[in-house]
This record gives structure tokens, sequence and C-alpha cells, in this order.
């Protein structure tokens, strides 16, 4: 079952202290920047990041970071020009950094949302990432053992999307959403349209709406209180 | 299996000086297979673009989720949805296609795409590759696609300068730097000479093929380096 909403905060409902999020988007490209700020809004703390990034510039994922409402980042590339806020809370001991290559980062979520228990995969063997890692080798070649990276919550961005929960993205900014909408107990997409049932072609669905909890329309989205009316939310069966 | 071609003699360049970044691109984009799948690199990879001859039908990949990607976007064409994994704006050519990330890295290491041209801090003589941290203490880990690409691609090709600020060469008998792969370069590009390392160097362990030289004779270079090399 998928709920629309145009109400960011009652998007982001109920997610707890402690939860592990993950965080769709490389770079800006896909970021679910609105749902960010409202899950800053919510108040919930202690959270564990999953992302391919660790925040650009002052907004989205940077702007939860310096809220200081993270305990610790799972991602492939925390550096970056722009990635201030992550490098002065990482030097000063503030955040633990869980550094993992970009495709097993990709893979370990892929795993969970298909029901994989763990997978051996070639990337990192002999590397620093792969210290004390179980390894196998399999018809000559060596493999490390990989386990899962389930999320609580999925916050991933979209193109568009409809009240059956179906998501269709926009060029690169697919990324990581396709998987992490499989790989989390609740997953929220905000979308920049919401379409109606129908109106998309099921040959050209992405991500299909059994993945999909809840959507928020940024469409729909008050653009200032003044302007706000009471939160609707549209429940329909998935 | 390499689909590089390999000369049969190694050729000196000494009439010339070494290659400057633009020259070595259009070496590596003269060494790509015509209708290759290529994977280019953060940074100084990116050139090879540039010289890729018209009719190459090289598809270029980029791990965050498109191939036949165009050149960069300028002015109108910038699109935020649009980008590399530099995450610099890119185009589309026709015949593009976006994929999410775990089909992305499943192209890699599924055995799919041909060549990545990487960066490196170091590469050993039997092919390991170091280009992701320094293991400086106070520097911050990032690894993105680099051990993706490293074990994946069936050719990994790295284009570097061969000698470091300080004049030690970056082709060693053994990384210092923590390693991104084991035995996966195939090829490295540098401004003084190609060479063949790993089981591609078709020679003994440890022993590094030159396969051209540019601004210096084998023996010049052997001078400079502490690794090995043999002459075609």
């Amino acid at each position: 079952m998928t709920t629309i909403h145009s109400d960011p905060l009652e998007a982001v409902a109920g997610i707890a202290d402690g939860a592990t999020v993950l965080v769709g988007g490389f770079g800006m490209a896909g970021m679910p920047v609105t749902l960010i700020d409202a899950l800053i809004a919510s108040g919930a703390s202690d959270l564990t990041v999953v992302s391919n990034n660790a925040g650009n510039g002052d907004t989205g994922l940077a702007a939860l970071l310096a809220a200081g409402r993270v305990r610790k980042v799972v991602c492939s590339f925390p550096r970056q020009a722009d990635s201030y806020v992550f490098d002065g809370l990482y030097r000063s001991g503030d955040l633990e950094l869980e550094v993992v290559p970009q495709g097993n980062l990709a893979e370990r979520m892929r795993a969970a949302g298909a029901g994989i228990g763990a997978f051996f995969c070639p990337t990192g063997v002999g590397t620093p990432l792969a210290e004390g890692k179980e390894t196998r080798e399999i018809d000559g070649r060596t493999y490390v053992l990989e386990y899962p990276i389930k999320g609580d919550v999925a916050l991933i961005g979209a193109e568009a999307g409809d009240a059956m929960g179906n998501l269709v993205y926009r060029k690169t900014a697919r990324n990581f959403g396709p998987v992490m909408a499989t790989a989390a107990t609740t997953t929220i997409a905000e979308v920049r349209r919401v379409v109606a049932v129908g109106d998309l072609d099921p040959e050209a669905v992405v991500t299909p709406g059994i993945f999909v909890d809840r959507i928020l329309d940024l469409s729909a989205a008050p653009a200032d209180e003044a302007d706000a009316e009471s939160p609707t939310s549209q429940e329909v069966s998935a | 299996m390499s689909a590089l071609a390999v000369p049969t003699t190694t050729t000196e360049h000494t009439d010339r000086g070494p290659l400057d970044k633009h020259e070595l691109a259009a070496v590596i984009a003269r060494d790509i297979p015509a209708g290759a799948y290529v994977n280019l690199g953060i940074g100084q990879p990116t050139l090879v673009a540039d010289h890729l001859p018209p009719g190459s039908g090289v598809v270029l990949h980029t791990e965050n989720g498109m191939l036949n990607m165009g050149p960069a976007a300028t002015g109108d064409e910038i699109d935020p949805d649009l980008t590399n994994a530099g995450k610099v704006p890119v185009t589309e050519l026709p015949g593009a296609a976006y994929f999410h990330h775990a089909d992305s890295f499943a192209m890699m290491r599924g055995g799919h795409l041909d060549v990545c041209v990487l960066g490196a801090y170091q590469v050993a003589a039997s092919g390991d590759l170091a280009n992701w941290h320094t293991g400086a203490p106070d520097a911050i880990p990032a690894v993105g696609g680099a051990m993706d690409l490293a074990i994946g691609a069936k050719d990994v090709l790295v284009m570097m300068t061969l000698f470091a600020k300080d004049g030690s060469s970056k082709l060693v008998p053994a990384c210092t730097y923590p390693l991104t792969g084991v035995g996966c370069v195939s090829r490295v590009y540098t401004d003084f000479g190609v060479f063949a390392v790993g089981s591609s160097a078709e020679g003994d362990p440890g022993v590094v093929s030159v396969l051209e030289t540019y601004g210096a004779s084998v023996d010049e270079l052997s001078a400079r380096m502490d690794v090995e090399l043999r002459a075609l």
C-alpha cells in the first residue's frame, strides 16, 4: 500500500532515533533534498546514513550532518571539493565513517532487497577494505564475503510516481534509487509530479510500487506556510 | 582476455620530449579497440574521449548509470540530472541508456566492460594498483568505484606521470601505498613511455615490458627506475 503526501513532515513521520537511513543521490543528482529537510525538522537523531557521498555544500545530506543528527556514515566517496561539513565532523571525531566500494554499496543493498543472506564478491580482494573478511577461492579466483545493508528507511528522489507507488526516474538521477527502494523497511520517494494511475507506461516503470510505501508529491507541496492547506494523504492498495 | 594489440618491437621516440597530457590521451585513444565499452576515470583519463576517432564505435560507460555518454555539457545543455562520475554535467548520445547502480557495477564485475582508464599513485610490476588512498594518517579515505573498476574491466589501463614530484618512479617493484586491486593492471601509459605489466607483460614475473618510450631511451629510463625493464 502506497500513500501520497503533500506535506514533507507527514511523509517522513515515524523515523526513529538510531534508524539506518538509505539516502539516494549521486552528488546532488537524485538527492531527496525536501525529504532530508523534513527529516531534519522531524528531530530524528543518532542516525546511520548510507549514501554514495557524504554531502555537498550546505544542503541535503550536508545539512543533516551539520544539524548533528548523524552518528555514522556508510559511503563510497565522502571526500569531495565541497564536502567541508563532513570533513570537519570527521576530523573532530564526531562522525564514524565506513568506506565501502561503490559497487559493493549497491550490491549489498540489492542483496538486502532480494533476500540474499550474503555473497562472494571479487571487489577489494587483497586491499585494506577486505581485511578481516572471509574469503573463498571459486574457479581459481578469490572472492570476499559481503553482507547485505538493510535500511529501516530509504529516502529517494524520482521524476514521477503514481498512486500505485510506481516510479520512473530521469537520466543519471536514477543512480541508487531503484536499489535503495528495495532495501528498506519503509521507502519514501519524493517525486516532481504525481500522475494518474494508468498514465505511466507499465513497460517503462523502473521501480514497481510494491517497493514504495510513501510518495511525497513535490508539485503539491505548499509553496509557503501561508498557502499551506491541511495535509492530505490518499491511501491506495498496491 | 585482453583485446589490446601487442607490438612486436619496442619503439624509442628519443627525437622528441616526453608526452604532454593531451598527447598521452591521444596515445591511449589510439590503442582502445574499435567498438569497445570503455569507462574513463575521473580527472585526466576523461581527456581520452577527445581523441577517439569518429566512427570508432567506442561506447563510454559512466558508473553513475549511463552508456553512450556524450561530451561535457555547455550552456543550455547543462542538466543537473545528467552528470558523469565526476559530477560534471555531460550530454547523451543517440542510443544512450540509463540504469541503476547495481546494474552499472554488474557491467564491470560481470566482465562486460572492455577497458577502463584510471589514474594511479603507484603501479607494481605485477600489475598491482594503488590509486585510492595515500595512507597518510590525516587523509580521509574515499574509494568510489575504483576497486570495482580495477577488478572488473577486461583491460585496466593506467594513465599517469612516470615520475613523482620527488623524481621517484611511480612504476615500482611493489606498491607501498594501500592497494586498490591485485594484479589487475594491463598497461601503464605515462609521459615517458608505455609499459605492459602483470600477466600482460608475458615475461618473467616482476619484469616490465617496454612498448614505447618518449623523450628517453629504455636504458635511460632503467637508470631512473628500481623496476626491471625489458625491451621487446
